[in-house]
């Protein structure tokens, strides 16, 4: 499969957009102290969501998880609206009520960020199950980590989700670690991929660090879905360069292993695949860089000039009227 | 007036509904073929009426019940899931408290999701414990689900319909004691709102705030004790959540004496926010102090003479009203 320049640039775009969001946050909540709670970066990982998210159109749904800055980015979210929600104030997507953990941006349709690990398939299920039921050709791509493929909700959604052939992509970010606990202290499988075959589905491996690998395995995924061929299950290798969150020493971490993946850093890759095939020059790139600069500096801007929440506001929002 | 059991009247509730709009669906483990050929069962008929796209059987996992629900609502279907058994939620727990309860504020309002979880409750069926087990404070303490208890098919039926038609959850619980029972139900359409309690009888002396499955013995004692001469003032609750306080707290003023009754275990049920409620707005108004009828803190037992010893009976009622007039 070609891929079109198009995409390709989309696809470097907003992994340079999330690279530079999230090395943001990062001084934001280490150096300066700036944001509440807990901070949970996808520093590295971004060739899965930015590579998964360019397969999809503006109509096709995602479900997402505790590292999701990435993913929202690249499915379309106004980063100031996410800068703004990270600082808990009232501009936020969600006037503060999320966090940085659990944004909601149902308007690009990413209407569930779970931080509850191995929330998101099932909820996933639910709104593929809508997709089928009203006849609409869309799908719901539901990002889980290798940690998440242990809890027993991953296996109901997989397996009703191969029984009713629903039009669901399940993109198991495999970085190694789940909290403290390596790939082969949690499972005795080394490919998660393989439990596909449990659930009548294809399990595809695709390296995570290489964006259009990803791409094409979503676009696949997606085309199986949409012809009624149901659910495909996608593990994209990848590795947690920072700590499960920013508080995390990651003194259990190899630190040639991280330096290693460091190397294989998905940015520069797809930068300079671009650059040797002629898509984009090394300029193009600078000024790729510089936007996301400005856009990041518009966001913190933003956020920071906004008001919090009135204490009283936390009332609203429980019920619908 | 037609007579229908509870079961009767939710299918009856169902399938109005069903055929009002097309967003409503039905999905759970044997909601289409089901081991009980019985028409007395919610679902009976409904898979041979409108077929299995919108009848959804599904495998005995919980938790993708209930995350169906969720997500389906989120796009803007109107799911009415069933889980089997009230002790059966904990394997949806997660779903529904975390997620069909937190979600739209988690979302600042932006999202809704009008979903019913439909669960049998209720001691009395000999099945133990891990059937029979009645959850309704666990749920009613999580912000974000409306909980419904009916103690009458007419009620069940009306309550039912609002449930599906409000754009938030709603755990529903239905006491299969009440299956069986034929009881008055209206013929022509209507609703019944939720939130609202309803005194199922009138009196003067003392007032017994009650639901599901405990009306039955209210209205056997209150029956009784008529005949000694106190009158009973029975009110329904009907739901949990939102919780009527007016009618509670109208009929306090009224008789001066407090008693409820549930079916639940004592320690933590939602006895305790009733008499909390009624201590903190009504204490004026007691002439006595407020007594609590409940199932005794231990798993509902199998064997039949302890499951009788488990429910709470009228004797129980009179009783604890008898202390306090």
């Amino acid at each position: 499969m070609t891929i079109s320049a198009e995409k390709m640039k989309e696809m470097l775009w907003t992994m340079v957009l999330s690279r530079r969001f999230e090395d943001e946050l990062m001084d934001l909540c280490k150096i300066q102290g700036k944001i509440p709670g807990m901070m949970i970066l996808a520093t590295g990982q971004e060739a899965v969501g930015s590579g998964a998210c360019a397969a999809l159109e503006p109509e096709d749904v995602i479900i997402t998880n505790h590292r999701s800055h990435n993913h929202l980015l690249a499915k379309g979210a106004n980063p100031n609206v996410l800068m703004a929600e990270i600082f808990c104030k009232r501009t936020g997507c969600n006037k503060g009520k999320s966090g940085t953990l659990h944004m909601a941006v149902p308007e690009i349709n990413a209407p569930c960020t779970s931080t509850v690990v191995g929330a998101g398939p099932p909820i996933a299920v639910g709104r593929a199950f809508a997709q089928q039921y009203k006849g609409e050709k869309r799908v719901t791509v539901c990002f889980f980590g290798d940690g998440a493929a242990a809890e027993g909700s991953v296996h109901e959604a997989m397996n009703l989700a191969g029984l009713w052939r629903l039009p669901v992509i399940f993109i198991c970010e495999n970085n190694v670690y789940a909290g403290a606990q390596r790939l082969e202290e949690h499972a005795p499988v080394l490919n998660l991929a393989d439990r596909a075959a449990g659930y009548a589905m294809p399990g595809v491996i695709v390296d995570g660090n290489d964006a259009p690998a990803v791409y094409q395995a979503v676009v696949e995924a997606k085309q199986r879905a949409l012809s009624g061929d149901g659910p495909t299950f996608i593990e994209c290798k990848t590795y947690r360069c920072r700590g499960h969150g920013e508080a995390d020493p990651q003194h259990y971490q190899p630190k040639d292993e991280i330096s290693a993946w460091q190397e294989k850093c998905p940015v520069p890759r797809l930068r300079d695949t671009l650059q040797a095939q002629g898509v984009i020059t090394a300029a193009d790139f600078q000024d790729m860089e510089n936007r996301a600069a400005a856009m990041v500096r518009e966001a913190v801007r933003f956020a920071e000039d906004s008001p919090y929440p009135s204490p009283e506001e936390a009332l609203e929002d429980v019920f619908a009227e | 007036m037609q007579k229908l059991g509870m079961g009767q009247a939710v299918n009856q509730a169902l399938r109005e509904e069903m055929h009002r709009d097309p967003n409503v669906f039905i999905a759970g483990e044997g909601v289409g073929v089901s081991i009980h050929l019985n028409p007395m069962f919610p679902t009976h008929g409904l898979l041979e009426e409108f077929g299995p796209s919108r009848i959804k059987d599904t495998p005995v996992s919980e938790a993708a019940i209930a995350g169906l629900a969720v997500g389906a609502a989120e796009a803007g279907l109107r799911p009415v899931v069933e889980i089997m058994f009230n002790p059966f939620f904990t394997l949806a727990s997660d779903m529904i408290v975390n997620h069909a309860a937190k979600l739209r504020y988690l979302s600042g309002g932006k999202s809704a999701f009008p979903l019913v979880v439909r669960m049998k409750s209720g001691a009395g069926i000999g099945a133990g414990c891990q059937h029979s087990h009645n959850l309704e404070a666990w749920v009613a303490h999580c912000p974000g689900l409306k909980v419904v208890m009916p103690a009458t098919a007419a009620d069940a039926k009306g309550l039912l319909k609002s449930a599906i038609r409000d754009d938030n959850p709603v755990i529903f619980i239905e006491h299969m004691g009440l299956y069986f029972a034929p009881m008055p139900v209206p013929e022509e359409e209507y609703l019944t709102p939720m939130g609202q309690a309803e005194i199922k009888r009138p009196g003067t002396d003392v007032t017994v705030v009650t639901w599901s499955g405990m009306l039955g013995v209210a209205m056997a004692a209150a029956e009784k004790l008529a005949q000694e001469g106190v009158q009973v003032e029975i009110v329904d609750l009907r739901t949990l959540v939102p919780l009527d306080k007016e009618t509670i707290l109208a009929s306090v003023a009224k008789t001066g004496r407090l008693v409820v009754l549930h079916e639940a275990t004592r320690t933590g049920g939602f006895g305790g926010e009733i008499a909390a409620v009624v201590m903190e707005e009504g204490f004026r108004h007691l002439k006595a102090p407020l007594r609590r009828v409940t199932g005794p803190d231990i798993p509902v037992p199998a064997s039949p003479p302890q499951e009788r010893f488990y429910i709470p009976n009228d004797e129980q009622l009179i009783m604890a009203i008898k202390e306090i007039i």
